[in-house]
């Protein structure tokens, strides 16, 4: 009685062959649409305000970031400003600044912007005092970093 | 002796591959994009220079802002909120000429929609407004009340785009980046020239 034997039972593996190529996409994707990340903070992140009137940094190679946070450690109060990878001290921006230009080529200089990630914490005195030394050392474009939105209330 | 076969690659494990490189980049990249409010500091001017510069009273917007985030806008207590509308007012008053400019005469403002007081400023290319802060203000407040001068600017700009235009003013900045024409430049030259931004920010308190 062959013709009534049972068919095998079970369900037929699902074919893997293409899961390769969907990672591939996906890894493709966040190639391109991501940045690689430059600093590791030694700051607490700051959080930034909330402003409506935004404009997008253009030419990622040319902007030269300046945090301005509290302390990770809650003991030491006070603003903190850190570049690159280590906390300096406001009349360390001249040279840090000198040492961003140096790296890029002489007609680029002038499209150099500086973006200033501040804790909306902060105190605008420690601001002022940074954007002094940029107008020292003629680095006139300054962007104040912060995340779009209209909620200007969540500022203060 | 048997030929050996070509036997086929194994891309089984192709997809644990593809897996330990997308999280890779996962971890080291981010993803946010820097936005913010742009600024151009004023140039240092040399020390030997005499640079007292006289401005009418009546054309200066003092905003004053205190540690304790209180502010003042021409003597008055007012909130965060207010102060787009009190410097558009102010700026677009057009109240007498504007400055004489390569020998010509001042004009009046005939593009201002604004009450034309006496007491207000002449002229939005006169108008100067001052942002005093406080060392102890927060920075927050800082970035709010920037945001809200800008914002007044951007709005005069934009009314005066669609009058003349028939364009938002957001409209053709987005168009002079995808195309950068002549065109275009003296448009927005010629917006931006009719609403100059004259900030001033003078000495914190301390």
């Amino acid at each position: 009685m062959s013709k009534f034997k049972k068919k095998k039972k079970g369900l037929p593996a699902i074919s893997t062959a293409s899961l390769p190529d969907i990672v591939f996409m996906l890894l493709f994707f966040f190639m391109v649409s991501t940045t690689m990340r430059e600093t590791d903070l030694l700051l607490k992140k700051p959080v930034l305000p909330t402003a409506s009137e935004v404009k997008k940094l253009e030419q990622k190679s040319l902007v030269s970031t300046i945090y301005v946070g509290k302390s990770k450690d809650s003991r030491i109060s006070g603003d903190k400003i850190q570049v690159n990878d280590k906390i300096i001290d406001v009349k360390d921006i001249p040279s840090f600044i000198f040492a961003e230009r140096a790296i890029r080529s002489e007609d680029e200089i002038k499209f150099m912007t500086t973006s200033i990630k501040a804790d909306k914490e902060a105190n605008v005195g420690t601001i002022l005092d940074i954007k002094e030394q940029l107008r020292d050392i003629n680095a006139l474009k300054v962007s104040f970093s912060t995340t779009k939105g209209t909620n200007l209330k969540s500022n203060y | 002796m048997a030929r050996r076969q070509n036997s086929e690659i194994n891309a089984g494990s192709m997809a644990d591959i593809a897996f330990l490189l997308l999280i890779f980049f996962l971890v080291t990249t981010t993803m946010d994009v820097d936005s913010g409010i742009a600024r151009k500091l004023p140039e240092k001017t040399p020390p030997d220079q005499n640079i007292d510069i006289i401005v009418k009273e009546k054309n200066v917007l003092d905003i004053v802002v205190n540690r304790n985030n209180q502010l003042l806008v021409e003597n008055e207590f007012v909130q965060v909120t207010d102060v787009k509308r009190l410097t558009m007012q102010f700026i677009d008053n057009g109240g007498g000429l504007s400055a004489p400019k390569d020998g010509k005469p001042g004009e009046p403002c005939d593009y201002c929609n604004g009450n034309k007081l006496p007491t207000s400023s002449d002229h939005p290319t006169k108008a100067v407004i001052s942002l005093q802060s406080d060392r102890g203000t927060t920075y927050g407040m800082y970035v709010s009340i920037q945001n809200e001068i800008e914002g007044a600017y951007n709005e005069l700009r934009n009314k005066l785009a669609l009058k003349k235009y028939k364009r938002s003013y957001k409209d053709l900045l987005d168009d002079y980046k995808n195309n950068g024409s002549e065109s275009l430049k003296n448009k927005i030259d010629f917006l931006k020239d009719s609403y100059p931004q004259i900030i001033s920010e003078p000495e914190p308190i301390k």
